[in-house]
């Protein structure tokens, strides 16, 4: 139950970074490090007490292993985030291109 | 053991991440995070997670620093600095409390339910023929799931090149 807590603490490192930061640069890696919490609180609600990895050999108990489903859809969760984080930087290197700044209290053209 | 050391230097990996004022020191913290986070699943023994979690951080740090590099601008805090840091604080606080009403119903951490892939575990050599049980989930089982993540990729695709390219001239 440490464990979660801790990963907890990870997610609001991260949720602090997206919420309280200016620089857009600081949110995305907040927002990167809200991920990686997530993700690794998956995969520990997956783990067993001197399992083995989910993969089979011979003269070994089946039923012995880690789950595998919270490993598969994880593995399908790092590559969606790998896809929004590209996203997101490409719009901020195209805002820094209009802007000429990171700082989100500095752009104020949409204001209406 | 080993988990709590790395748990809590991902944690103070992020803290780095988040305060420091220099942008590229914040993408390297970050990239530290990311490797801890890849270091613990092999831990967790999760190898072909450690394994994409390892070639997707690389291309994550290539992105960032090319985002990051020569743009490195001084921040300035300034004006509602007691109402920013208390609603974002209480924002966290509310979350805390709802993950901790949550956490008691979760079961404890080292005993997983297994309801649903006790099959998967049965069936899934003689069934899909891969050794490895993650492959056989995410390419046989739940092949959707897979063909959705590359629809999601390539929309991030078209939205990338929408977003950076250039119109070209008329001639």
């Amino acid at each position: 139950m440490t464990l979660y807590f801790l990963c907890l603490m990870l997610f609001c490192v991260g949720l602090y970074g997206v919420l309280r930061k200016r620089n857009i640069i600081k949110m995305i890696v907040g927002l990167g490090i809200m991920e990686y919490a997530m993700n690794l609180f998956f995969v520990l609600l997956g783990y067993r007490f001197h399992g083995r990895a989910p993969i089979d050999a011979k003269y070994q108990d089946i039923l012995n292993m880690v789950d595998p489903l919270p490993q598969a859809l994880v593995l399908t969760s790092i590559v969606i985030g790998l896809a929004v984080t590209a996203l997101i930087i490409s719009i901020a290197i195209r805002i820094y291109e209009k802007y000429g700044t990171f700082d989100i209290t500095k752009i104020k053209k949409l204001k209406g | 053991m080993e988990l709590y050391i790395l748990l809590i230097f991902m944690i103070c990996a992020a803290i780095v991440a988040i305060e420091v004022k220099d942008l590229l020191s914040s993408v390297i913290a970050v990239g530290a995070v990311g490797f801890a986070l890849c270091l613990a699943f092999l831990i967790l023994k999760a190898p072909d997670l450690a394994i994409t979690q390892l070639v997707v951080e690389i291309l994550c740090l290539i992105i960032l620093i090319r985002a990051t590099i020569n743009k490195d601008l001084p921040l300035v805090i300034e004006g509602r600095w007691i109402f920013n840091t208390f609603s974002t604080l209480g924002f966290i606080a509310v979350f805390l409390l709802f993950s901790w009403l949550a956490l008691k119903e979760l079961p404890g951490f080292g005993e997983p339910i297994m309801a649903v892939v006790k099959k998967y575990l049965q069936e899934g050599v003689s069934k899909t023929g891969s050794v490895n049980i993650v492959t056989a989930v995410i390419l046989d089982f739940r092949a959707y799931d897979t063909l959705g993540e590359a629809t999601v990729l390539f929309t991030a695709v078209i939205g990338i090149m929408a977003i950076l390219r250039r119109p070209g001239r008329k001639k």
